[in-house]
């Protein structure tokens, strides 16, 4: 793995190339790979030259950065002041915001560049980017793949090289899936560490922007710079000053090894995993094997409190102030409910369908009220597992990227795909995911490491060593900018 | 038979925080359309509420005002359903863990009207509907409501109507709202059946929604009261329903029965945690509650002595309370200021709002001045009435009317003089006072009055007199 962001800020530093330049070396890139990869839904080039000359202001006058003047990319549901911000989804066809979420303007603030909104499971749901109003990204590794998902146009778009790095949203697995199909880093941050104003909401107790990334390294230059407490965001919470150091000191780590992350994994998953973990052995950690039952429900939590969370959140699109309206209704209720029935996508309305049911009076101590208990009971042995480790290893997930179309036929299997993901969001935990080698096709496989509560630092550190002994490489894609 | 009636009303009242009660928009009533609104309050996607600790403040406030028990760990809920003027789909509201309950309203009668519970949420925008099109204005999204739920403890239109003019009252006294009926700052739901005397068994209930004025509660109950004892009369059944009162007609229609009520799928609010309340923070607020109404009617009259008819219209206007016992610290007799007060600086006040505002150009020091001079004897009750109507009109200080030499020019010496020519000159009125006539000796009390054009104490001048006639 390299560090991207480092490599290209030393050298705009330098002055061996301006930010302009190297941004129309990605709009070329970008025009060049996208209209095979379906990355981007929203091409925002005029901001980007915006930015970039802001950029090379910024530089010029020896204000830069980390991240100043390299081009990026955000999901495209993170609010964006006057460019489009359609959550992947007909309901909001031509919606331009007038605010920008807090992670972008403090990108922004930096001299990030913003080159377009990326491709993404309509308003989040899904797991292969499949029911994306614009049509599924392609895994840049394997164009007959799925990037998985939700933020599957990140994933392609930086595993393309067509985005030095790019902003995604976690709320079951989102960020880590994705690279962990498309061979990147994608950091899931603990709840509360980056706000959430400005991302569309899909499951609000669950959501979580982080970066996807070509190496830890640029993980944790991005997290420092969009993580804090934020006065718009009451569940935001104070991250400790100053940069994220990252020594990859391993010796006597204790790596915690939880059964029920590995049933039914494939065998060459499973041992990818352990041949990851064996190094760090030998690297002076320790592996201490922890049980946690309630993993194994943590999946239908998941569905119930998201959906419950979603059928509350996407009550609001409703073509009244923004978005898609239907034509040729007779009444308010009438526009509503055809503005609704032509504007959702499927998947969209098959959790809102589940999410308005558990909710449901009747319903709501059956489902709901249970799905809270159990969530509790989740966070409560994580809790007592890192008492007896400092981290968790596990798969990203329980394989790596599906066949376009697979998804279709194969509903609950694509669901449980999610089993090793959710739990990390139902307990607020931060997780990285990064390349452990590939399968028997070749295609990426991810370990994650899951850390306690607002451990994000020691997370990142021990995805670190990784990084600096060779163990993690990304996907090499033979296109774009490459650094 | 003879039916009693049983009702309980839900009332919402506007907070009078500066800003709303999720974002930094201003609640000023009125303004253009859409122009008090932000991505906050208008729903935008990815926008998100930040409770306004104010409101939780106020509500504390009226909570502890009406003797409720403050629930200091809360929480708030969604409450979902879809209307145009609601922009999220949901209102955030409080559903399970209200921020104070069990509390109570004193009427004057004694009895007490329990208080269910107080909670916290969010007031929706306005639909206008105009020439055939229908707008949305969202400056009222977003301004904080507190909803205050009574027991069915109420039996008559006119409990209700004391009830509210009690909570209105007190409300303002804690200066949490102005509680204004007619711009919608207070609304309330009245909930309303019937059971025959004697029965232990409430009624079927039905409930009018949104009633905003005082006495349209009190016809809208009275008629319900008699509708539903026909219906039960006629051998029908009460159907439970929420009903509109037209106030053109003065009668009820159903809005929806309960076979369409809506299921609000209530649920923790995600986007804003757990509310934890210092105790201390409760303390605090306890101790900032200024005297409150009904402790203030009683101390005016049993420890200031003031007449209950006379304190009955004092104590409702704090305002006014204030100024008096401003004026009563700088030694002011209380008797005198009370009078004034009602009798001359009313007059200048017609309305409730006014009395409600008290605005007028004459200070507590100013006052205290004129009624010292009422207590001293240097004035009378006339004089000091007309000064203190100029001064109401003109703003100008005391000093203006009476001077000093007007004052100091009436000592005893010169007041006895006075009454030895009223004597001399009113012979007649002297022999029917001694043939015990009493009231004749107001002809040589007029001739006091005019002779010191009004500054003489009448009470010292009727010692003299009649000492001078009965030796």
């Amino acid at each position: 793995m390299k560090s991207v962001i480092s490599i290209l800020s030393s050298k705009l530093r330098s002055g061996e190339i301006t930010s302009a330049q190297l941004t129309e070396q990605y709009i070329k890139e970008i025009e060049k790979h996208n209209p095979t990869l379906n990355a981007y839904v929203h091409l925002t080039f005029d901001e980007a030259r915006a930015n970039a000359a802001a950029a090379d202001k910024l530089i010029k006058e020896g204000k830069a950065t980390a991240l100043t003047g390299i081009p990026f990319t955000l999901k495209d549901n993170i609010a964006t002041d006057g460019l489009p911000t359609t959550c992947c989804s007909k309901i909001l066809q031509g919606l331009k915001p007038y605010y920008d979420a807090t992670v972008w303007s403090k990108l922004k603030a930096q001299g990030a560049v913003l080159l377009g909104k990326t491709n993404m499971d309509e308003f989040a749901m899904g797991s292969t980017s499949e029911s994306s109003y614009f049509g599924a990204p392609l895994n840049p590794v394997d164009t007959t793949k799925v990037t998985g998902g939700s933020s599957g146009g990140v994933a392609a778009a930086v595993c393309a090289n067509i985005a030095a790095y790019g902003l995604g949203s976690d709320t079951g697995g989102s960020i880590r899936q994705p690279a962990s199909f498309c061979g990147i880093v994608g950091f899931k941050p603990t709840y509360g560490a980056v706000s959430r104003y400005g991302l569309i909401a899909y499951g609000s107790s669950l959501d979580q922007i982080g970066p996807m990334t070509q190496s830890v390294t640029d993980a944790a230059i991005v997290y420092d710079a969009i993580r804090g407490e934020d006065k718009a965001d009451g569940t935001s919470v104070p991250t400790p000053d100053g940069k994220t150091v990252l020594n990859g000191d391993v010796k006597g780590l204790k790596i915690g090894i939880a059964e029920e992350y590995f049933d039914g994994v494939p065998s060459d998953i499973k041992s990818a995993i352990d041949g990851m973990v064996a190094a760090y052995e030998r690297a002076g950690a320790q592996v201490v094997k922890v049980s946690i039952p309630a993993l194994k429900l943590a999946l239908p939590v998941y569905y119930i409190i998201a959906c419950a969370e979603a059928s509350s959140n996407l009550g609001r699109y409703d073509g009244i102030r923004y978005g898609f309206r239907a034509t040729g209704y007779t009444s308010v209720d009438d526009m509503i409910t055809k503005t609704r029935t032509e504007g959702f996508g499927k998947e969209v309305k098959k959790r809102i369908m589940l999410g308005t049911y558990v909710l449901s009076s009747g319903y709501f101590d059956a489902y709901y009220k249970k799905a809270c208990l159990i969530r509790k009971a989740v966070e409560s042995q994580m809790a007592e597992a890192f008492e007896k480790c400092d981290v968790l290893f596990a798969p990203t997930a329980p394989n790596t990227a599906f066949p376009l179309g697979y998804s279709g036929g194969n509903a609950v299997q694509t669901y449980l795909s999610d089993v090793c993901t959710v739990p990390v969001n139902i307990a607020g935990l931060p997780a990285i995911s990064i390349p452990c080698g590939t399968d028997k096709g070749g295609m990426p496989i991810g370990v994650q490491i899951i850390g306690k509560k607002f451990d994000d630092s020691r997370v990142l550190d021990v995805a670190y060593f990784a990084e600096i002994s060779g163990l993690s490489e990304t996907a090499d894609f033979k296109g774009g900018v490459r650094v | 038979m003879k039916y009693r009636l049983v009702s309980g009303l839900e009332t919402h009242v506007e907070l009078a925080t500066a800003t709303k009660i999720f974002c930094g928009c201003t609640t000023a009533f009125g303004g253009s359309p859409n122009t008090h609104c932000c991505p906050v309050c208008t729903g935008q996607p990815g926008a998100l509420p930040v409770l306004n600790k104010k409101v939780v403040e106020y509500a504390i406030r009226a909570g502890l005002a009406t003797h409720c028990t403050i629930n200091t760990t809360t929480h708030l809920d969604r409450k979902n359903y879809c209307y145009p003027d609601l922009p999220k789909a949901y209102q955030i509201s409080q559903f399970d863990k209200p921020l104070c309950e069990h509390g109570y309203v004193e009427l004057e009668s004694g009895k007490r009207i329990g208080i269910t519970r107080i909670h916290i949420e969010e007031d929706a925008g306005k639909l206008v509907h105009e020439s055939g099109f229908t707008y949305v204005d969202y400056n009222r999204g977003g301004v904080p409501l507190i909803e205050i739920v009574s027991e069915p403890d109420i039996s008559s239109p006119e409990e209700a109507k004391e009830y509210v003019e009690k909570l209105q009252l007190i409300m303002r006294y804690i200066g949490v709202s102005d509680c204004k009926m007619q711009e919608g700052s207070m609304r309330c739901d009245v909930n309303i059946s019937v059971m025959p005397e004697g029965a232990t068994e409430f009624g079927t209930r039905t409930e009018i929604k949104n009633m905003n004025s005082i006495s349209y509660i009190e016809k809208a109950m009275a008629y319900e009261y008699e509708r539903q004892i026909e219906v039960i009369e006629g051998g029908g059944k009460i159907v439970q329903a929420t009903l509109r009162y037209d106030e053109h007609t003065g009668e009820t229609s159903v809005m929806r029965t309960k076979e369409d009520a809506q299921d609000y799928r209530y649920f923790p609010e995600p986007d804003i945690l757990t509310v934890v309340i210092p105790e201390s923070k409760v303390e605090e607020i306890k101790n900032s509650l200024p005297e409150l109404p009904t402790d203030k009617l009683h101390r005016y009259i049993d420890e200031l002595k003031i007449n209950p008819a006379t304190a009955k219209l004092l104590y409702k206007y704090k305002r006014v309370c204030d100024f008096a016992e401003r004026a009563f610290a700088l030694g002011a007799g209380v008797k005198n200021t009370v009078n004034l007060i009602v009798g001359t600086l009313y007059s200048k006040l017609e309305t409730e709002e006014d009395k409600e505002k008290f605005v007028l150009p004459v200070s507590a020091d100013e006052m205290a001045a004129l009624v010292k001079l009422v207590d001293d004897g240097k004035i009378n009750i006339t004089l000091a009435q007309k000064t203190l109507s100029a001064m109401a009109e003109e703003g100008k200080p005391v000093s203006a009317y009476i001077k000093p030499e007007d004052i100091a020019g009436m000592d005893d010496g010169e007041l006895e003089s006075i009454c030895r020519q009223a004597v001399e000159a009113n012979a007649g009125a002297v022999a029917d006072f001694k043939a015990g006539k009493e009231k004749a000796i107001f002809a040589l009390y007029g001739f006091v009055k005019k002779a010191t054009q009004g500054k003489a104490d009448i009470k010292k001048a009727d010692e003299i007199i009649k000492k001078l006639i009965l030796g």
